[in-house]
């Protein structure tokens, strides 16, 4: 009894460690994000300071002023999950309630694409979209994180509509509904936990996509990767403005994802009708 | 209410090219207006198959399938109007008792009182109208069956299909709920397919029962028939409780008598015809265990007779079950339970000859049955 909970202790401290080191550098962040600059850059770090939102108002005025770059990720975050949506639900409403013989190799396939990393397809990319002049336009942006998560969104959507027992859908069939009745009064009322969960990890991954918004953006569809990138300066202190900027980024994804985490792990772990 | 007719149907799984046994090998059935029709046999032999093809899930291979009169075999299920009760009741999860009620007539743009009170009559019959705002998974396995069925009869279709809806009953439920749908059926009167593997209920609840094995149809009868006059060994086999007892004997020369190592029976005149220029042959004779008397030595000399020892016995109450060695196979014999029997003692029985049943040894097909009607 004694050793056992002796461990269980030992444990707990060990989690709670972990949990530290893991949080340490958000927490750093955070702290530098109040300091002046001169605090942020001083080589023995003090955790005692005059807190100071100096740092945010610099950051907020920084290049085209944080609401551009705001705009941007809000827009082609929710622009993308919910076009990737409109595209995933027949496709994997399809698969999973009228398979062919090439389903199970389409879903492979689908998803063996998010095997290649993006560099790889960086240069045709990128050239189809100089050609197209989609360049730094956020239209372009926005299709770019619609195809990213699409192999996401329609394997997600698939395994719900899987969890919906056969029955229940021939049910409705046999009850008078047509297919896209028994879609939107049976299959997406049951689905909906699932879709909500996945929309939601696909609008997350979206707001904190930095590489193609790095690449295929300049200014005017810049989101806020490509605003804390514009704080790395070669001359100059910029330590605290870049931190303010990423407290400015994080927070509202911090936010949802706290407000959404029930809605979360239910959709994730349970099946969709339990 | 409508006759529904089955002609030739046919249903491989293989898809355009046929590959492996058809799951349904050439079903014929033309059933009268407002028949109950109980499709029964072992697990596999086809019976949700063929429902799902009268509901339109499955595709014909070949045949065609008439509702009413019209030949629906390309139609969609929802332009059938059949209604289904599946085995695992398949209510709508999200929508209340009156949702799952309402929701095929809904669909049907009835008006809001029309369904109301179609709902609330279904809802009466099966005693759940205290239930109806309730969702499916605040319901007992009892009630969510009784749900299923008020689903279907609002509906008021053509034909109804149940396909093993009271198989996730216990005992008693089940027992009730077979009696609760014979009423229904009494009261609707509409054409119903019921699909069981387990014969008692095939047996209390069909008009007419079609026994199935392997993808083929064996035969197509009253309960009465069926248990009368089993067309083959597997049907006379499948239907009773327990089984019928076979025993293979030798024909004698008056295409009468028949004789085995500790038997003898002698063909009943209703049988005996198929006996015809069969003398010497082997045979098999079928006699159920309720047949079978206990023979006291006065008896000695009767027709039927068997002699062997007592190998198991089994009290029931009001009858003793009895199994006995006879010259080295195994008999069940249902016997009256004041007849006092015990274990190792020799043991001589008897039947009636028109109980016998006569089955060819190689096909296992029925002998000296009447011209089939
Ligand atoms: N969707 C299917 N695909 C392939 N074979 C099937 C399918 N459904 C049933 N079968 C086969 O068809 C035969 C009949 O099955 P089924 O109609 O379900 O039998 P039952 O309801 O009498 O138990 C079985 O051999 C089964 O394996
Ligand atoms: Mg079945």
């Amino acid at each position: 009894m004694k050793t056992r909970r002796t461990s269980h202790v030992l444990l707990s401290l060990l989690a709670y460690a972990v949990a530290l080191v893991m949080f340490f550098p958000i927490l750093w962040m955070l702290l530098t994000a109040f300091k002046t600059e001169q605090d942020a850059f001083s080589i023995t770090p003090q955790l005692a300071f005059a807190p100071t939102l100096e740092s945010f108002r610099t950051a907020l005025e920084q290049g085209s002023g944080y609401w551009h770059y705001a705009f941007n990720s809000l827009f082609s975050a929710v622009v993308s999950t919910l076009a990737g949506l409109l595209l995933a639900v027949p496709a994997a409403y399809a698969m999973a309630f009228y398979p062919s013989r090439r389903t199970d190799f389409t879903l492979v396939w689908m998803v063996s694409t998010k095997f290649i990393p993006a560099v790889g397809v960086l240069i045709p990319i990128f050239l189809v979209y100089k050609n197209l002049r989609l360049l730094d336009n956020l239209w372009g942006l926005t299709a770019l994180f619609t195809a990213m998560n699409l192999p996401l969104l329609v394997w997600m959507a698939y395994s719900y509509f899987k969890d919906i027992p056969r029955d229940i859908v021939e049910a409705s069939a046999i009850d008078g509904a047509a297919t896209v009745q028994t879609m939107w009064r049976v299959v997406l009322p049951l689905a909906l936990p699932g879709l909500a969960s996945a929309g939601l990890l696909a609008l997350i991954l979206a707001w904190n996509e930095s590489f193609w918004s790095l690449t295929m953006t300049d200014h005017k569809a810049a989101t806020l990767a490509v605003y804390i990138a514009s704080f790395k300066s070669a001359e100059g202190l910029f330590w605290a403005k870049m931190s303010a900027a990423s407290v400015l980024t994080v927070t509202p994804i911090v936010v949802l994802g706290w407000f959404a985490q029930r809605q979360m792990v239910r959709g994730l772990t349970f099946g969709a009708v339990k | 209410m409508a006759i529904v007719e089955l002609k030739n149907v046919v249903k491989n799984y293989g898809g355009r090219k046929a590959q492996g046994p058809n799951a349904v090998d050439d079903f014929n059935l033309t059933t009268r207006d407002g028949e109950f029709v109980v499709l029964v046999g072992p697990s596999g032999c086809g019976k949700t198959t063929t429902m799902r093809m009268i509901a339109g899930l499955e595709d014909l291979s070949a045949g065609s399938i008439r509702i009413g009169g019209r030949d629906v075999s390309d139609v969609a299920p929802r332009d059938r109007d059949i209604a289904m009760v599946f085995q695992s009741y398949a209510l709508y999860p999200h929508m209340t008792v009156f949702g799952n009620m309402a929701f095929a007539l809904r669909l049907k743009k009835l008006p809001q009182a029309e369904i109301e009170k179609r709902v609330r009559e279904a809802a009466r019959m099966l005693d759940i109208e205290h239930l109806l705002e309730r969702k499916p998974r605040a319901l007992s396995g009892g009630q969510r069956q009784r749900v299923a069925l008020g689903r279907a009869i609002v509906r008021q279709p053509q034909v109804f299909l149940m396909d093993e809806p009271l198989s996730n009953l216990d005992a008693k439920l089940r027992v009730e709920t077979r009696a609760q749908i014979i009423k229904l059926h009494r009261s609707l009167g509409v054409t119903t397919f019921y699909v069981t593997h387990d014969q008692v209920e095939a047996m209390t609840m069909g008009q007419r029962i079609v026994v199935m094995l392997d993808g083929n149809v064996q035969q197509i009868a009253t309960p009465h028939e069926l248990y009368a006059q089993p067309v083959n060994t597997f049907v006379a086999g499948f239907i009773g409780t327990p089984s019928m007892n076979f025993l293979p004997a030798t024909v004698g020369d008056d295409a009468r008598s028949l004789q085995g190592e500790g038997y003898r029976f002698r063909a009943g005149d209703a049988r005996a015809a198929g006996l015809a220029g069969k003398a010497g042959a082997t045979v098999l004779v079928g006699v159920r265990p309720e047949h079978l008397k206990w023979c006291g030595s006065g008896d000695a000399q009767a027709a039927n007779h068997l002699a062997g020892k007592v190998d198991v016995v089994e009290p029931l109450g009001s009858t003793t079950m009895v199994q006995v060695d006879v010259g080295g196979q195994r008999i069940t014999a249902q016997l009256d339970s004041a007849i006092a029997v015990e274990m190792g003692q020799p043991i001589a029985l008897t039947c009636a000859a028109d109980v016998l049943h006569l089955f060819d040894a190689q096909t296992g097909q029925a002998l000296g049955l009447p011209a089939q009607a």
